[in-house]
């Protein structure tokens, strides 16, 4: 027997990635965006406030994603307050302390650490000017821009009142209340892909599962399903929401779960349509007249076929997913503070209009975005075109 | 058929209606007939005659609303299958009788590889696992005359000819062994010389179990003279004729199955021109009283109008509906 390549997916599956890959343009905005939003994940090791390591006192610390504080290492005990410092210096002996010279640490030198950096120690690019400065062999090693999304630099900013234009360290400029605006565009961008992928999915699920139910059963479920669907509709959701958001402080979970509530409909009516089409073919019957449930029929024979709408839609469903979501932040009832928001810098950008660089920044970076997306989109409609020549060129 | 011989299936006085338009559309009305153990039935009609809605009646397949069962009993091996629920039934399905569709274009689902949609019924039906439900495939496979089945079995149904889709689709129906087999005119779509070979196929596997039955249902006389025992003629709903296949071919009594018989082109016999039946068949929602048939009949009489004839035993086994025969019908 001769060997063939066999294949997980069905062929014309593949014929239709071939097609997709044809049309360069949606390939390649796939694999822009791909890469941005697996990079988007290891950003913590680019763009982050915290150091990816720290050495102190011959001990290596991993800072990037443990909240170690150096200050508990130092006096193996946490102390916050001022006169809880004092107070602990004074039991020691305070400044009369015997300095052991063998001790490569010792507590005075603790103590002078602690007296010039004080509440600097959570700020990694301060600790390691200070290691530099001190000689000691400490040393820490920083992202390769030290700057987080939810980091306050006021103090940093000196005599610069926020929102600073851009310059060589924050090179799209701070926010109003001295954040840097970079850090919080590319997070934005994670939080905003991951909240609208996953909406896209959770209101997909219930789409489908209605859409199903209501075309294949048809009649009387059908009818009434699709009234639902229509009084559905028709409320507001925007408003909505926002008397939701007004009510409860809605958090990301919460927000995709409302979202999706609204979300569900138009996949549900491209669904119904597309069954009831696929149940009347043939292929229905044969799995009736072989005995597999209903349940079976709806969900392993017909949906497969009926997928092409899910598909081609996913995109632009994405698309609005970012926008919806953006608007909810530029009208405060989106995602709650500090998260890092395009639609919040957005608005920012509207009560300062002069500071240039917030409002064209985050408009830039969703009309990157979603052109991409809709260059995706685009290639995938046609992709899953039965028609060979029906583009317009 | 011998008399001595079991029934398989047995169908008293079924009616199924269809709500069209909120009339009432009699698509069949009032069968009765039976199927014996080892038989190969046939049912013939033209289009819209009600052949392929008794078939899905017996199934329980009809698209309910707008489609209902208005009455009548389907007794399978002495179990109505009209009283059972949705989950005996479907145990039924594709178990103790399964159908083959018209079209073997569309009857196979283009995501599944015919191997999978073969294991199916075997994995619902025998519990068995994938990998012997996928060795049991290539066999049935192999049973059909599929060139090189254990390949075969991964291809979709697009890779796949129409000839090879209705074999898939009759190895599917035949993978549970069922006892009796509905063939829904499986050889309409295809070529003449394919239609020979499933046909052959078909015969071929009725012979080798002798308790199980097929129903043939088909537009075609001579795939009936062919394969059948037994022959239903249907007409708007009706039964018009039954009869052994050598009595109905010998001696049609009803004038549509004559007409039927004359539109055959006959190599035996010379003809001028071939006669045709005139008209149409009456639309669903309209049938003519009494006697559906008589618009189109050439023997007309005034009865034929009013009243509709009961199905007659004329000769031994030969039943007939028409006037021609019936004591009304003689005194005229």
């Amino acid at each position: 027997m001769n060997k063939i390549r066999k294949s997980f997916f069905s062929p014309l599956f593949l014929k239709r990635i071939k097609k997709f890959k044809s049309f360069k343009r949606g390939y390649y905005s796939l694999i822009i965006i791909g890469i941005a939003y697996l990079l988007s994940f290891f950003a913590e090791f680019i763009i982050n406030d915290r150091a990816l390591l720290v050495k102190f006192d011959g001990k290596k610390f991993i800072t990037l994603y443990s909240d170690v504080s150096l200050k508990k290492y130092i006096f193996s005990k946490a102390i916050e307050t001022k006169e809880e410092y004092l107070e602990y210096k004074k039991l020691l002996g305070g400044d009369t302390l015997n300095v052991n010279d063998d001790e490569r640490f010792s507590l005075k030198a603790k103590f002078e650490l602690y007296d010039r950096i004080k509440k600097d120690f959570d700020n990694h690019r301060i600790l390691r000017d200070i290691f530099e400065e001190q000689k000691r062999g400490d040393w820490v090693i920083l992202v390769s821009y030290p700057y987080g999304p939810n980091e306050n630099l006021l103090d940093e900013l000196g005599e610069r009142n926020p929102p600073t234009s851009p310059d060589g360290q924050h090179f799209l400029g701070t926010d109003d209340r001295g954040r840097d605006v970079l850090a919080r565009l590319v997070y934005g961008f994670r939080i905003y892909m991951t909240f609208s992928l996953l909406l896209t999915i959770s209101s997909y699920i219930i789409g489908i599962f209605f859409g199903a139910i209501l075309g294949y059963y048809g009649g009387k479920v059908d009818f009434l399903g699709l009234r639902f669907i229509e009084i559905w509709a028709s409320i507001p959701f925007l408003f909505t929401v926002m008397v939701i958001s007004s009510i409860m402080i809605p958090n990301f979970t919460i927000l995709i779960i409302i979202l999706s509530l609204f979300y569900w409909i138009s996949m549900a009516r491209y669904i119904r349509a597309e069954f009831l089409r696929e149940k009347s073919n043939d292929y229905v019957q044969a799995a009736l007249a072989v005995g597999v449930s209903d349940q079976k029929i709806i969900f392993s024979h017909i949906l497969p076929n009926s997928l092409t709408p899910v598909i081609s839609f996913l995109p632009f469903t994405i698309i609005s997913g970012i926008a919806v979501l953006a608007s909810l932040d530029f009208l405060g009832f989106g995602l709650p503070e500090p998260t890092p928001s395009w639609g919040q810098l957005l608005s920012q950008g509207i009560s300062n209009l002069s500071s240039w660089w917030l409002t064209l920044s985050p408009m830039a970076a969703m009309f990157l975005t979603l052109i991409l997306i809709a260059f995706i989109g685009e290639a995938v409609r046609e992709a899953l075109d039965p028609k060979v020549y029906s583009r317009m060129r | 058929m011998g008399k001595k011989q079991k029934e398989l299936l047995k169908v008293e006085n079924l009616k199924t209606h269809f709500m069209i338009e909120e009339q009432k559309a009699k698509a069949v009305d009032g069968l009765d007939f039976n199927v014996f153990e080892g038989e190969f039935f046939g049912i013939v009609g033209e289009s819209g005659s009600g052949k392929t809605v008794t078939a899905l009646s017996v199934l329980r397949l009809i698209p309910d609303p707008p489609g209902k069962i208005s009455n009548g009993k389907v007794l399978f091996k002495n179990k109505n299958l009209l009283g059972l629920s949705w989950e005996d039934m479907r145990k039924i399905r594709g178990n103790e009788i399964s159908m083959i569709f018209q079209e073997p274009m569309t009857s196979l689902n283009p995501v599944f590889t015919v191997g999978f949609q073969i294991m199916e019924p075997l994995m619902l039906h025998r519990n068995m696992g994938k990998k012997e439900a996928k060795e049991e495939a290539i066999k049935m496979l192999k049973k059909v005359g599929i060139p090189s089945p254990e390949r075969r079995v991964n291809d979709y149904p697009h890779q796949f000819s129409g000839g090879m889709r209705q074999r898939a689709m009759i190895a599917m129906a035949l993978s549970c062994d069922p006892d009796l087999l509905i063939a829904d005119e499986p050889t309409t779509a295809l070529d003449v010389t394919v239609q020979a070979q499933i046909l052959e196929l078909m015969t071929e596997i009725k012979n080798k179990r002798k308790e199980s039955a097929i129903i043939l249902i088909t537009h075609d006389l001579a795939v009936i003279a062919e394969t059948c025992d037994r022959v239903m003629v249907m007409y708007c709903g009706k039964i018009q004729e039954i009869a052994s296949t050598l009595d109905l071919f010998e001696g049609p009594l009803h004038p549509y199955t004559k007409g039927l018989m004359a539109s055959i082109p006959s190599l035996v016999k010379k003809k001028k021109r071939l006669t045709t039946i005139p008209g149409n068949v009456p639309g669903i929602l309209n049938f003519p009283s009494g006697c559906p048939f008589h618009p189109r009949c050439k023997h007309k009489m005034p009865i034929c109008e009013k009243t509709v004839p009961e199905l007659l035993e004329v000769e031994k086994e030969h039943l007939v509906r028409c006037h021609l025969y019936n004591s009304e019908g003689k005194n005229k």
